[in-house]
């Protein structure tokens, strides 16, 4: 019988023969935490007394979430990551650099690595066949000390893709109808894997923004192969060697298969307050919108804002939706400044955040009040995220977004492109 | 033998209803954070929760996100442990990491109030409110073992690796 992905790499890194059910030990390629599980990573790291990290150069340490530190208490967090960063010799990405799995995806994931974070999105690299997942702070602090960590092989459910986007619909679409379609739980402990013809029409933008949803259908990872599309990506950012084929054996056991031909898609939004709550944009026509928010680890590409400005260039946001913009990493910053996207945007009443995760969890830059309704291109709408728990979140693709900010209510992208 | 009241919450309690991402300023101060357990749920519930006393939750328990923040204010408000129909697995490996134990069992039947008594190493739940005996999964070995030295860390400091 042949693997799935996960069996594969999990069998590579385990120095066995990995198999769904079973309890393995793997070794661990990059272990990371972010500036809201890094600061308790630290302290279960230090409570353990473990005197030094297995790996300074593959442990890592990001300031996303609340960065430029918002208040005291969080500047505290962010001297105590700095400090432990300093004594330990790890990497360490500070406040400007952007989201931990942006960074991770353009400058440290490989095919066949296996990742964990301190973060639930650290499924993400799964796009570029890294065997990555989300844990807590005490497990990070363990693969922090020891290098290794304890995993059970998942099922995989196979997810194969057909045909190519029609205008205006987008690779959040394709996931939010997923999601939509076998629930948040319908994953749950367990892998998902991308196959299929429609592979090639997914670059790789488009396989970060599938894989980094996984986790909202309980998914333990979220894996694509390894294909010329990944080796074009690895090599624009100078990191061809870290290409390395892989793809799941033909004969590879799957629990299911759920196909998704990305032709019949149509732009999608996730309603208050669960990401599963799916519907057609167009059948939320009428649903005002105080606030648009695109970026995060989800959607805050190059791709998403080039999109974004394509659709807003010589037009006005609507004046009672504020519209806020957050690259996801300094050289999306960079490259959408180059492009000419960032002065579009602008011009279109947008405000820039720096790179980081800006709105998305309720901290800073963009918090809800009660009773307000976003549309976000983020990855979860949960009661009192993004503030109020009397506010409303709807998720959608950057397409959506902008076309909402254009109208003010939510709006299909298709009515103005 | 844990003994207490069930404290009965529907499906789909994200880790924004157990400790909301807008109290991560409170993230090294863990009394005052503690102070927000289960508030976008049900904000009275740390007033009202005694220890000992259960969380009872539907599907999907504690899907969201990675903070182990989620399973430490729960403990720390006294609660024995978690009785649900499915958990989210981020969620799941972060209470047992902590010493929590989290039991997969159909709670369809306990009501909010009623009084459980559950046995760990029998593995089951006995709703005296209701007379009704339920039995749980059993964990896998490597978690009843981190179960069983009150979390990961310690487990990690005693065995000083993994033990499969």
């Amino acid at each position: 019988m042949g693997k799935t992905l996960a069996e594969k790499i999990l069998s590579l890194k385990s120095g066995g023969d990995a198999r769904a059910g079973d309890i393995v030990i793997a070794q661990v390629d990059l272990a990371f935490a972010q500036d809201t599980t890094g600061p308790l990573t630290i302290r279960q790291f230090q409570a353990g007394n473990f005197k030094d990290l297995a790996n300074p150069g593959k442990t890592a340490l990001f300031f996303d979430h609340a960065a430029p530190s918002p208040n005291r208490e969080l500047a505290n967090d962010h001297r105590l990551m700095r400090q432990f960063a300093k004594e330990n010799h790890c990497l360490i990405y500070d406040i400007g650099s952007g989201v931990c799995h942006q960074l991770v995806a353009e400058s440290l994931a490989r095919p066949g690595d296996v990742i964990v974070g301190a973060d639930s999105h650290t499924v993400t690299a799964g796009a570029l066949g890294a065997f990555a997942t989300g844990m807590g702070s005490s497990d990070v602090a363990v693969v922090f000390a020891l290098g290794k960590t304890w995993f059970r092989v998942p099922e995989s459910i196979k997810i194969l893709i057909s045909g190519n986007f029609g205008p205006g619909v987008m690779a959040k679409d394709l996931v939010l109808n997923l999601i939509g379609g076998i629930g948040a739980d319908g994953a749950t402990y367990k892998a998902l894997e991308f196959g299929g013809e429609g592979l090639k029409n997914l670059k790789i933008p488009d396989r970060l923004t599938v894989a980094n949803m996984a986790v909202e259908a309980g998914a333990k990872v979220g894996l694509f192969p390894a294909d010329r599309v990944t080796k074009e990506y690895l090599s624009r950012q100078k990191r061809s060697e870290d290409f390395r084929p892989l793809s799941a054996d033909i004969d590879a056991s799957y629990e299911k298969t759920v196909n998704i031909n990305l032709t019949a898609l149509e732009p999608t939004v996730a309603q208050p307050h669960q990401v599963e709550n799916t519907a057609p944009a167009r059948e939320l026509k009428g649903t005002k919108i105080q606030q648009v928010f695109i970026g995060t680890c989800t959607n805050g590409r190059l791709e998403d804002i080039a999109t974004a400005a394509k659709i807003m260039k010589g037009r006005k946001r609507y004046p009672r939706t504020r519209l806020i913009i957050a690259p996801a990493s300094a050289q999306v910053l960079l490259d959408a400044i180059g492009a000419g996207y960032i002065q579009t945007l602008v011009e279109a009443g947008a405000i820039i955040m720096p790179p980081g995760c800006a709105a998305c969890l309720g901290l800073h830059q963009g918090v809800l009040a009660g009773g307000e309704a976003c549309l976000s291109t983020a990855n979860r709408n949960f009661k009192g995220r993004m503030g109020s728990p009397q506010a409303f979140i709807y998720l959608g693709s950057p397409a959506t977004a902008a076309a909402t900010a254009l109208t003010g209510e939510i709006t299909d992208p298709r009515e103005v492109i | 033998m844990l003994k207490g009241k069930a404290f009965k919450f529907g499906d789909n309690i994200s880790t924004d209803h157990i400790i909301p991402g807008r109290y991560a300023y409170l993230r090294s101060n863990l009394p005052e954070l503690a102070k927000h357990a289960m508030e976008d749920a049900d904000p009275d519930f740390v007033c009202k929760v005694n220890k000992g006393d259960f969380i009872v939750g539907g599907g999907n328990f504690g899907l969201g996100s990675s903070r182990e923040h989620a399973p430490l204010v729960i403990k720390m408000a006294g609660v024995s442990a978690i009785l649900a129909k499915s958990v989210a697995r981020i969620f799941f490996r972060n209470a047992i990491n902590l010493g929590l134990p989290v039991l997969i069992c159909d709670t369809d039947g306990i009501n909010d109030g009623d009084e459980l008594e559950v046995d760990l190493a029998e593995g089951t739940v006995y709703d005296k409110t209701s007379g009704v005996k339920l039995t749980f999964s059993r964990l896998p070995e490597v978690m009843l073992d981190i179960l069983e030295e009150g979390g990961l860390v310690p487990y990690i400091q005693k065995y000083g690796d993994f033990k499969l």
